[in-house]
């Protein structure tokens, strides 16, 4: 028995249900809805610049955020004690088991207009403080249905997949190269900028692009939280197959324009960090 | 790894089996059933399973546009949709729907004659209508301090941020037209580009894009403002009596929605099982009763409470109908026009 | 091991909060006793009620246990075995395979979700003007695409956690027992098998949870009559929302709560006898 002809029924699966799909995307984004061989759908892209811009912009944004915010943490978590890290990579990944729309269906509650965020500040009288001070009439932050609030519903949703891969690469870190470090007399900014900091690379690495890349895709919690006011690239391929513009052309070829881009940032943040084949999945 | 298969196998027959046990209480097939949000007494559907042992698989889509990409991309198959007017007509025009055996709907004759063989159908044989109404504004009075009369209150710069509009291109730019003194069912390109160009003046002001989360946003007065059908506006008000609603004095869009079977369902005859069982006064009655649309049906309407038979909501005047006006289908230019100018509106 | 000091205590703390406080929301407002979600009114058990009775959400939940639990059954063993057939690949085909078995995890959701979506309903739109017409079946896209899309993003996770303890694995032992008369399959029942135990149980693990959190390929494959439990909740989102969704919530995080409870205490458990056990070891040595 050869046990590599083992791989065969899934070599066969990945054909139909990988390659195939993907190479239907191509075509489709290559007709009209007449059937005919087109550059057309390519060509209506352009009208959509803005589209991309602003998912990108956002997803940015989202990803910078997620590392501003996950990588200081990854860092204080794996100096605890086994305990508490335990704890905290629990307390971490326990968000992460309940389904993304729950959780951002969640800040709905809190961000809007009469939810509890404004309701409290009312109710602490900062709107009257504020007013006073300023002579405004604010009764309430507007919150929701704002890109900030869309920033805010990817950075919630996606923070936990910058701070596990980081995390994990911290933790691995042999302590003993450190205390070399400190021996040799370098101090705690030093061993942090020249050893723990390049070597916990390739965990930013793919945190980065665990976070960018359901961002910059997202079409739900647009919706959910952006009140249909911020329209990205997500909503703009959903709405080209269950929504109000029917065109699954244009769907396609809005959808490998994004798939190529995105594997182009890839390839390049890639090439900037060599082997970070064995990235943390879990 | 044997008792990984057979546990494998034991749970997969397991599972066939719950999913058979499922079905066969039901011993007369099913019905796919596509309906608006919102739209619907459920308690009907049970009542009706009961009544014919056909399952209801029930369904819902937030507007007309949406419900025609899920039939066009073949991803779903239906026996019962609940399209409006102009999208009847446009079903009808690209060959989408299946002609109604009347025989299996002997409750199509309470349906009043006003409402048969209207435009969108005008040998009425694809349709049976389910409810109609007006569009109108709902506003919060105590947020609102003047009695809007016009779709500029839509407009308003002092209810920036307090502002909700339709999130379907038809109704969205259709009240743009109607502001600018433009028909509903223009097919001028540059009186569609300025209408668009008006609501993305708007957009600053829009708190958001809602269809049936407008429900919870008036309710709880999260905004102050928004245009929607009559029969939700009264549903809202009777959970807010601090709400009301107003037809505008430019006129705004009488619609008619009714039940059709696409073209290749599988369960025609369940369908117009269930078509025929939504036409026994008593069911209208009761599922006016529950989402406060306007019955087609004067055995219904007569079955119907005095307080919802007397709203001027639900029937308004008739100086209100005669500023109504019907949508159309556009020809596919001006759907094309459309579907661009929407997505430019969304990315502004 | 240095400790961290006040502002980095108070920067965890924070994420903390941060991480849970819609948590909390959503489950305090779950009793209460008013369809608001941001006024309190009085404890209530209503939401509760109202879910067992919603016959759409509990059907919606059966459908997600099963799609799961059928996806993680084939893509563990799919997985498995292709982890083992790319372990004995020479290099080239190899990293090829990896390459494509990338694709799912690295994909956009939406993209992997549309794509199917054009195959199924390509493949279904043939069948049912070819083969279909003759012998009368239609088909469309219900249960059997969903499961199909499902198995298709499970394997890629099974297969990441399977093949680094093939890795591990020494090839002689294989080669003994083979030596010493055991058929390949015995052979790999009895020692290879135990060997990546661990890591096939760790990708079915993960293949089920992908399954069940995935919202995106859901909704463009599961078609009209077929909705999982995020697809419910999504289009609950699109309507008047009912304080049932807290609900929901509740249940579904004292259930992962309890889950996770009782697989760390269970591993920490087993740390401890195995470091008991290793001090005994030495002890004889």
């Amino acid at each position: 028995m050869k046990k590599k002809y083992l791989a065969i029924p899934y070599v066969v699966w990945m054909a139909i249900f990988v390659i195939v799909p993907l190479c239907l995307v191509v075509g489709y984004s290559l007709v009209n809805p007449e059937g005919q061989l087109t550059l057309e759908n390519f060509k209506a892209l352009t009208q959509y610049w803005t589209v991309f811009a602003t998912s990108f912009r956002l997803a940015i944004i989202a990803t910078a955020v997620c590392l501003l915010i996950g990588y200081p943490i990854a860092y204080w978590i794996s100096r605890e004690g086994p305990g508490v890290k335990r704890i905290a990579m629990i307390a971490m990944m326990l968000p992460m088991w309940m389904n993304f729309l729950l959780r951002t269906y969640a800040w709905m509650s809190l961000l809007e207009n009469t939810g509890i965020i404004n309701t409290l500040l009312a109710n602490l009288g900062v709107f009257k403080l504020i007013n006073a001070v300023f002579g405004t009439e604010l009764t309430y932050f507007p919150m929701i249905n704002t890109p900030g609030a869309v920033v805010l519903g990817m950075v919630y949703n996606y923070l936990p997949f910058m701070i596990l891969p980081i995390y994990t690469v911290i933790d691995k870190i042999d302590t003993r190269v450190i205390e070399a470090a400190e021996d040799l007399g370098a101090n705690g900014v030093q061993v942090f900028r020249k050893i723990i900091f390049p070597l916990s690379l390739p965990g930013v690495l793919s945190g980065i692009t665990m976070v960018f890349i359901p961002s910059v895709s997202t079409f739900a919690i647009s919706k959910l939280l952006g009140g249909g006011m911020t329209l990205l690239l997500g909503d703009l391929i959903e709405m080209q197959f269950y929504g109000n513009a029917y065109n699954p052309y244009l769907g396609s070829a809005i959808s490998l324009v994004m798939m190529v881009i995105v594997l182009i940032c890839m390839a390049v943040m890639n090439h900037f960090g060599e082997g970070e084949e064995g990235a943390v999945y879990f | 790894m044997k008792k990984v298969f057979l546990f494998a196998l034991s749970l997969t027959l397991l599972l066939s089996l719950t999913a058979c046990g499922g079905g066969s209480s039901t011993t007369n097939g099913e019905v796919n059933v596509y309906n608006w949000g919102e739209y619907i007494d459920e308690d009907l559907l049970e009542e009706f399973e009961e009544e014919t042992g056909i399952k209801v698989n029930y369904t819902t889509y937030s507007d007309n546009e949406s419900m025609y990409s899920t039939l066009k991309n073949g991803s779903a198959e239906y026996d019962v949709i609940i399209p409006s007017d102009y999208m009847i007509s446009r079903l009808i025009e690209e060959d989408m729907l299946e002609t109604i055996d009347f025989d299996n709907v002997p409750n199509f004759a309470n349906i009043d004659d006003d409402y048969k063989n209207l435009d969108y159908d005008p040998t009425n044989e694809y349709s049976v209508p389910y409810m109609w109404g007006v569009v109108g504004i709902v506003y919060n009075t105590t947020m609102v301090d003047y009695t809007p009369t016009s779709w500029d209150v839509l407009w308003d710069e002092d209810l920036s941020g307090q502002i909700l509009m339709f999130d379907n291109s038809r109704d969205a730019i259709g009240i743009a037209l109607k502001s600018l003194g433009y028909s509903y069912n223009t097919t001028d390109e540059a009186e569609i580009i300025e209408a668009v160009d008006k609501l993305i003046e708007q957009k600053p002001l829009v708190q958001a894009y809602v269809m049936d989360q407008i429900f919870d946003k008036m309710e709880a007065g999260e905004a102050a403002v928004g245009p929607y059908y009559a029969g939700d506006a009264i549903t809202m008000i009777s959970e807010n009596p601090d709400l009301a609603f107003v037809f505008p004095e430019e006129g705004s869009n009488y619609y008619v929605d009714a039940m059709c079977i696409p073209k290749g369902a599988a369960n025609k005859e369940n369908a117009e099982a269930f078509i025929n069982f939504m036409c026994e006064p008593e069911v209208m009655a009761a599922n006016a009763e529950e989402i406060y649309y306007s019955t087609p049906s004067s055995a219904a309407k007569e079955l119907l409470e005095d307080e919802l038979k007397d709203s001027d909501i639900a029937y308004p005047a008739q100086e209100v109908m005669d500023k109504a006006e019907v949508y159309v289908n556009l020809p596919q230019t001006v759907l094309d026009l459309y579907d661009e100018e929407w997505i430019r509106l969304k990315a502004a | 091991m240095r400790k961290n000091g006040f502002f980095a205590r108070l920067g965890l703390i924070l994420t903390m909060i941060f991480l849970y406080a819609p948590i909390v929301v959503l489950i305090v407002f779950s009793f209460n006793s008013s369809k608001s979600r941001t006024v309190w009114t009085g404890f209530s058990l209503q939401w509760y009620v109202e879910l067992f009775d919603d016959s759409r959400i509990l059907s919606a939940l059966a459908t997600t246990l099963e799609v799961s639990v059928l996806a993680m059954v084939f893509s563990t063993v799919l997985g498995t075995m292709a982890a083992i057939g790319f372990y004995n690949m020479r290099k080239r085909p190899r990293t090829v395979c990896m390459a494509i078995n990338n694709i799912p995890m690295t994909n956009a959701d939406i993209i992997t979700g549309v794509s199917l979506m054009l195959l199924f309903v390509f493949a279904i739109g043939a069948f049912n003007s070819t083969l279909g017409q003759l012998t009368g079946v239609t088909l469309k896209l219900g249960f059997a695409t969903l499961l199909l899309a499902h198995i298709t993003f499970d394997i890629p996770y099974v297969i990441l956690s399977v093949l680094p303890k093939l890795n591990q694995c020494d090839p002689n032992i294989e080669e003994a027992a083979l030596d010493l008369g055991a058929t390949p399959w015995q052979a790999f029942l009895k020692v290879v098998l135990p060997e990546i135990q661990p890591g096939v149980l760790n990708g079915a693990i993960m293949a089920f949870t992908m399954s069940v959190d995935d919202f995106v390929i859901s909704y463009f494959t599961a078609g009209s009559s077929t909705s999982t439990l995020a697809m419910e909740v999504y289009s609950m989102t699109r309507k008047r929302i009912s304080p049932e969704i807290n609900a929901l919530s509740t249940l579904m995080f004292v259930v992962v709560l309890s889950l996770l409870a009782i697989v760390n205490i269970r591993s920490a458990r087993q740390e401890k006898a195995a470091a008991a056990r290793a001090a005994k070891l030495q002890g004889k040595g």
